[in-house]
């Protein structure tokens, strides 16, 4: 082993592959730019859909909304899951990263697909949105770049399971058993290959398509579709889940109550939750009632039995690690002085009770058969997705970055003060926000409309019930919050990466 | 800790505690699944999944020859038509069709409280959603696809019906109408 190409971290002792750091960093700083672009977009079309203040024309708007789900659901995490499995896999295992120029192949094909993607939507020729549902077609290249930006993250993946097939030949860590962070990780990209290939099996032969050479039935592509579409979502519950149990780890000092009983449940992610999509075509025409009941009761309980387990077993790891720092008063002293001020700590609370009580619960009910039939396209589910992937997700990641600055950058974090705000801006103004699309939603407001007062002047135009509109302020008021804490988080994050102060 | 390497031994028995919570969440996912097969079985509301592979030309025909046999006439026995789209009447209990595209539902239907209809609902050109509001019913109207919803209306009065599914530009003036009397 050349140790010219490791420094030892003076923080946790674990020994950093440098060329794995770089790669590390392009991928975080891609995620962070990405997430600007995606967070401009989201602006945009919040105050679109806010009628109190109704900014965008219509084309412009759901082309933003384009941008938004892509540059968000799509790039920001992507990169920064492909950050955090290189960390997992060489990082945490003190183990040199396989192949790193592959990475770094890996690394310009998402950024060309990225880049791709961009310059089709943001010049009208991709206002497919996010689903591309055909026969709504793009340009051809707008495919393209989500195929690069596919096959990039696919092989990022194989050097994560090279890096760890390495790293064991090598024994660079005891007995053969991966630390827990690195066990979910690990089944995060198992997740990840197979979703990967069911992109592969749609925007291929879309692909085609777009260029005349085949045929596309819609609903074939909406069950295949729906195969990438929302495991990848599920690469992120998995992806979380291992950063709260990291981010437990750094700010309180938590150890996993069960060790069998946590990765058992990583495992049940893996066997269960990737079969389950087919919530997103209950109402639809072609698949039997038995398909659909198979698919969504059956496999999907499985999965969310998964997500019990952490439930309880990270918020108990939390309490156990400051019951042992002494505060045993009572049944809640632990969560009073809990390291509050720690912005990292703020958003794995947060994050947890977001990602928990407002998007798992909400998700297992509109993946009802009949519950569906009333929630299917309205805002409940974009409420839904944002309070899993906004605010658990992205709050869960935003808050680990206050630890990659100083560990991986190895900055002092500029604007700390600041800092500690972030996650309750960003939290408080994504629960407005997830709760207000909810509650608006139930009352039938649909996803992805720009104009729900005046309907373009159809001359068919209603009005809703008048409640709607309180929901639809709480959730204008709710992205504004949350702009502001994305806003201080890109600002803390640059200002660090280019002008804090160095660390040894 | 979550980021070092375990113990050499790590597959310990689990405490009381985590027992218990497992052993509810699994009796709780058990209950779930059994209760929505039970429930499409004993409830009145439930999804339908009779379709039937059509053209877009035949499905097209269908829909002209029924809106051309049951559209409303006035008094003079002129067609009715309520901002320019047919107001149609079909028989009691009998078939139905309403089309989308983009970006029009079409025709305004009719209907007859406590009458069980046939509502065949398809596209002409990209998906559509079909949302009853304020009922919030939400079905896709999926281009090659004649869709079957059984539906009994039991409340009369006039029902407007957007596209919640995005069909480009104008998906917002997609808004029609269902009357019942």
């Amino acid at each position: 082993m050349a140790d010219q190409d490791f420094r030892t971290c003076p923080t946790t002792g674990l020994k950093v592959h440098l060329p794995a750091e770089n790669l590390i960093k392009a991928n975080a700083v891609a995620a962070v730019v990405l997430l600007l672009i995606g967070g401009i977009a989201a602006l945009g079309v919040a105050l679109t859909r806010w009628p109190a203040v109704h900014l965008l024309p219509a084309d412009w708007f759901y082309r933003m909304l384009t941008l938004h789900g892509l540059a968000m659901l799509i790039a920001w995490i992507i990169f920064f899951e492909i950050a955090g499995l290189y960390l997992g896999a060489s990082v945490l295992l003190s183990a040199r990263l396989a192949a790193p120029k592959v990475g770094w192949l890996a690394f310009v094909l998402m950024v060309v697909g990225v880049l791709l993607i961009a310059a089709m939507v943001l010049t009208g020729q991709a206002d497919v949105l996010f689903t591309s549902y055909p026969p709504l077609q793009a340009h051809p290249l707008y495919y393209l770049g989500v195929i690069l930006f596919a096959v990039g993250a696919l092989i990022g993946c194989f050097i994560f399971f090279a890096t760890l097939y390495k790293a064991r030949k090598e024994g660079t860590y005891p007995h053969q058993s991966f630390p827990l962070v690195t066990f979910g990780l690990a089944c995060a990209a198992m997740i990840a290959v197979v979703t990967l290939l069911h992109g592969a099996a749609i925007y291929i032969p879309t692909l085609l398509w777009s260029l005349g050479l085949m045929g596309m039935d819609p609903s074939a592509y909406r069950l295949v579709f729906w195969g990438l579409g929302h495991p990848s979502q599920q690469i992120n519950v998995a992806a979380m889940i291992s950063v709260w149990y990291l981010l437990g780890t750094l700010t309180v000092g938590m150890k996993p109550i069960n060790q069998k009983l946590c990765r058992t449940a990583f495992v049940l992610y893996v066997l269960f939750i990737n079969v389950a999509s087919e919530h997103h075509i209950l109402v639809d025409p072609v698949f039997s009632n038995a398909h659909k009941i198979w698919n969504t009761g059956y496999v999907m309980h499985l999965a969310v039995l998964a997500s019990m387990i952490h439930a309880l077993a990270v918020p108990a790891g939390i309490e156990v690690a400051l019951r042992k720092k002494g505060y045993t008063s009572g049944l809640f002293e632990w969560l009073k002085k809990a390291p509050w001020s720690n912005p990292a700590f703020s958003a794995l609370m947060l994050s947890i009770f977001g990602f928990g009580f407002m998007g798992g619960i909400t998700g297992v009910t509109f993946g009802t058969e009949q519950v569906n039939i009333t929630a299917h396209n309205t805002w409940r589910i974009t409420g839904h997705f944002h309070a899993t992937v906004v605010f658990g997700t992205t709050l869960a990641f935003m808050g680990v970055t206050y630890y990659v600055l100083p560990l991986i950058f190895r900055r002092e974090v500029l604007g700390m003060s600041w800092a500690k705000l972030q996650p309750w801006f960003f939290g408080i103004g994504m629960m407005l926000v997830s709760g207000g699309m909810m509650l608006a939603g139930a009352y039938g407001i649909p996803r992805r409309h720009w104009d729900i007062v005046n309907f373009g002047g159809s001359p068919f135009a209603f009005t809703w019930d008048p409640t709607v509109f309180m929901w639809l302020g709480v959730f204008g008021i709710g992205a504004l919050l949350a702009a502001v804490g994305g806003a201080i988080y890109i600002l803390v994050t640059v200002g660090t990466i280019l002008f804090g102060k160095k660390l040894a | 800790m979550s980021i070092s390497v375990p113990d050499k031994v790590w597959w310990k028995p689990i405490d009381k505690e985590e027992k218990i919570w497992f052993a509810l969440a699994l009796i709780w996912m058990l209950a779930s699944f059994f209760w929505m097969p039970v429930y499409h079985y004993i409830g009145k509301q439930n999804p339908s999944s009779e379709s039937y592979k059509v053209t877009r030309e035949q499905f097209e025909k269908s829909a002209t020859d029924f809106i051309q046999k049951y559209q409303v006439k006035d008094a003079n026995g002129a067609p009715v038509f309520m901002n320019n789209v047919a107001v149609v009447h079909p028989p009691a209990g009998g078939d139905a069709y309403l089309v989308a595209k983009a970006w029009a539902w079409d025709p305004v239907l009719e209907l007859e409280k406590g009458k069980t209809y046939r509502i065949h609902l398809s596209s002409l050109d990209f998906q559509h959603g079909l949302s009853i509001y304020p009922l919030n019913i939400n079905y896709m109207a999926i281009p090659g696809q004649d869709y079957v919803i059984t539906m009994t209306p039991t409340t009369s009065g006039e029902f407007p019906i957007l596209c919640n599914e995005f069909c480009g530009i104008g998906h917002h003036t997609m808004v029609g109408k269902i009357i019942v009397k």
